[in-house]
């Protein structure tokens, strides 16, 4: 929706297609002739897709700028854009503490948040249920780049110490039952008890939508930064539809 | 007498041939003790054939301890067969054999990409599908590994069992 927002506010339109019912890759049509036939009718092509390296498919086979707006468990680049513009509204990047809450494994916004923090020397604690981990490979790129990073059992241990809070939805579908779900959930929890003893400046990003991860409390203190965030998903976007169509 | 290359024999040790020469075709030598089938199944080769072929396993050699030979006749490999090769065998050399002398002996390079040959371990990723591409894997400094250019996942282990 930020997208289609971002271009109507550029003074453009934009065609969504939100299911793979509503075009042709309901009739089997591949992706890749979905994305030639789209490159005719679009200025630049957004797309989100359940599988990993989806829009660098659609990369190959477009005539037009392709922006990846979320590739299954791969990568979320322009989330993180927009993250870095949040953070860097409240402080510099530049070498501080970053914690990564929730669903590390699958979560594309992580992985794309914490590949770009390692250009900046940022710190990076990680906290997840088991199971659930950045995956070694993104994690082994990171460390190559020179990047610390350290995993934590809970979220006291570290609320300290970070700079950002930066929290991510721990999905239903990965758990055997609702009981070990709710196990986990209540255990990631942020609380305005929880943030007591955290920075001042401690900011609390959230990618969105969220489920039970914030408590609706922390909603009114100065530390949750997730709507705000989420308004700059607009002029960030923005920016990317100029960059690539100029 | 035989006068026949090393590498077409397999006989470093002088105890025999282990197998015939071959008059065309290729000798891969110095393979990694123990990888001559994965190098077999590289070549499409995994049931019926043709070809006149010879494995030897763990054979006793000079520089490496142990190696593998196959030979294949009236075969010359393509260079993405012999890229793969390199994958599991660095220190692998090519024979080509033209009526029963050795023609041309190079060693393996390790490629920096590779191209149709490998299955991404990644089940959800895009070259999993009946999308009209092939996979694509940069390699990994030194050969450690392969990292799908569409996913990123990375191979590191068992390489053999993803290739194609």
């Amino acid at each position: 929706m930020s997208f289609e927002s971002a271009m109507a506010r550029l003074g453009g339109s934009s065609i969504s297609v939100s299911s793979v019912e509503a075009c042709s890759m309901a009739k089997g049509e591949t992706l890749a002739d979905t994305i030639r036939v789209v490159s005719g009718y679009a200025d630049a092509i957004v797309i989100r897709h359940p599988k990993e390296g989806a829009a660098r498919l659609a990369a190959e086979f477009a005539k037009v700028p392709v922006i990846n707006a979320g590739d299954g468990a791969g990568q979320h680049p322009s989330q993180t854009l927009l993250d870095l513009y949040t953070i860097r509204q409240s402080m510099k990047i530049d070498g501080i503490d970053v914690a990564l809450v929730g669903d590390l494994r699958y979560g594309r916004t992580a992985h794309s948040l914490a590949s770009a923090l390692a250009l900046y020397g940022v710190r990076l604690h990680t906290i997840s249920p088991p199971g659930l981990e950045l995956p070694p490979a993104l994690v082994s790129s990171l460390t190559e780049q020179g990047m610390e990073i350290i995993e934590h059992d809970t979220i006291e241990e570290v609320v300290r110490d970070l700079d950002v809070l930066y929290v991510t939805r721990v999905q239903r579908e990965r758990f055997p039952d609702s009981t070990s779900y709710f196990n986990v959930a209540s255990s990631y929890r942020i609380t305005p008890e929880l943030l007591a003893g955290a920075r001042k400046h401690l900011i609390v990003l959230h990618p969105l939508p969220r489920v039970d991860e914030i408590d609706p409390r922390l909603d009114a203190s100065p530390h949750a930064k997730y709507f705000e965030q989420s308004k700059n998903g607009v002029p960030v976007r923005m920016a990317m539809l100029l960059d690539v169509m100029k | 007498m035989r006068h026949i290359a090393a590498a077409d024999t397999g006989d470093e040790e002088g105890e025999g041939l282990l197998v015939r020469r071959i008059k065309n075709g290729t000798v891969i030598d110095h393979i990694d003790g123990g990888e001559a089938l994965n190098v077999v199944k590289i070549l499409g080769i995994a049931g019926t054939t043709q070809e006149a072929l010879s494995i030897a396993t763990n054979v006793p050699s000079k520089n490496m301890v142990k190696k593998d030979i196959v030979k294949i006749s009236n075969r010359e490999l393509s260079k993405e067969e012999v890229d793969r090769i390199a994958l599991i065998s660095p220190n692998a050399t090519i024979n080509i054999i033209r009526n029963f002398k050795v023609c041309e002996k190079e060693g393996v390079e390790i490629p920096t990409m590779i191209t149709g040959s490998v299955r991404c371990p990644n089940p959800g990723c895009i070259t999993r599908t009946n999308e009209p591409i092939k996979s694509r894997f940069a390699v990994l400094p030194g050969g450690k590994g392969l990292r799908c250019l569409y996913c990123d996942s990375v191979i590191t282990k068992d390489l053999t069992s993803y290739i194609i």
